[in-house]
């Protein structure tokens, strides 16, 4: 029983940290793209820069859900394990 | 901080009084909290209301975030903002507030637990067919479901369960995460680190609550606007032939 125990501890910090890591990757390198390009648009027309500003932001929140989406799963597997209460029996 | 332990994820864990079936936990509480908060808040600021030139400061501060939320909703939806205002402004004020309220110590944002902001998805999952319904007909507003054609059925429907499962999780991940990483810190770093992170999220708080009500405020006009659009366009069209 110990031993499984330890296996599943060290699967899920294991993967805790591949999800979030190998997760941000993506969202990362989105974000930086448009946000240099809301830049350069900005720069091109300051007088929408209004719009450009609350669609960046609408667009950002949605590439950055991807990320938090990586992350949910890693704080369930780190804090709320479904198979660590299996092996425990808690 | 000290209500919640690093090890639980969520405020549902966090239990207050338990009777029987009955448990009142963290959520419920600061959800309340908020609630009375903000009602009481807006009670006092209208009882006083004054229509001259001297206004209260209050009175003052409540205009500006009214009308900057009037302003905004034309923007988005391009239709006048009739009870949209009341909808996506509530969604708006509820999680500004309970986002913001996190600088006091002791207080868990209840938008930090999946239930709650579940159930703000859910609103705005049942108000889009509503207002949809209100401004185009029922017919209207399922023929935009079989829209360019009938094998898209699976795919817009499909997209509307999504679509609210990713505002429920964006929520609850941004709110939930800066909570988490100021926990983490604060038992590693604890001099300096935690009080930079706690900003981030406060920042982060601000900018979800006002992401939240445009996603909301976009998906209503999606659902309101289009046949307008395509009413409009017909008229044009018609002109354009009368006049060749």
């Amino acid at each position: 029983m110990t031993d499984s125990i330890s296996l599943i501890g060290m699967a899920s910090v294991i993967s805790a940290g591949l999800t979030i890591g190998i997760g941000a990757i993506g969202p990362a390198i989105g974000e930086g793209r448009a946000v240099a390009q809301g830049l350069a648009s900005i720069a091109q027309q300051p007088d929408e820069t209004n719009t450009i500003t609350r669609t960046l932001f609408v667009g950002l929140a949605m590439i950055e859900s991807t990320a938090i989406y990586a992350f949910v799963v890693s704080m369930i597997i780190l804090f709320a394990n479904p198979f660590w209460g299996h092996v425990t029996g808690g | 901080m000290d209500l919640m332990t690093i090890k639980q994820i969520s405020p549902d864990q966090v239990l207050f009084w338990e009777w029987g079936p009955i448990h009142l936990n963290a959520t419920i509480v600061f959800t309340w909290g908020v609630m009375a908060l903000m009602t009481l808040g807006s009670w006092l600021v209208t009882r006083r209301l004054s229509s001259g030139t001297k206004v209260s400061r209050w009175q003052n501060l409540l205009e500006v975030i009214v009308s900057y939320m009037q302003k905004e909703i034309k923007e988005i939806s391009q239709q006048e903002t009739g009870s949209y205002l009341y909808f996506a402004g509530s969604l708006f004020l509820f999680i500004l507030v309970s986002n913001i309220l996190t600088i006091f110590p002791g207080f868990i944002a209840p938008t930090a637990s999946l239930s709650t902001t579940a159930g703000l998805a859910i609103c705005v999952f049942v108000a889009v067919p509503i207002y949809g319904i209100i401004s185009r007909g029922i017919l209207g507003y399922l023929k935009q479901y079989i829209e360019p054609t009938i094998f898209m059925l699976p795919f817009n429907v499909m997209g509307e369960l999504s679509r609210t499962l990713a505002l429920a999780v964006r929520l609850f991940g941004n709110i939930m995460s800066g909570m988490k990483v100021a926990a983490i810190l604060l038992a590693l770093a604890p001099l300096f680190f935690p009080i930079v992170m706690h900003a981030l999220g406060l920042l982060t708080g601000v900018i979800q609550a006002y992401i939240f009500a445009v996603l909301a405020m976009v998906y209503i006009a999606s659902a309101t606007r289009v046949q307008r659009q395509r009413e409009q366009k017909n008229k044009n069209d018609k002109e354009k032939g009368e006049s060749s």
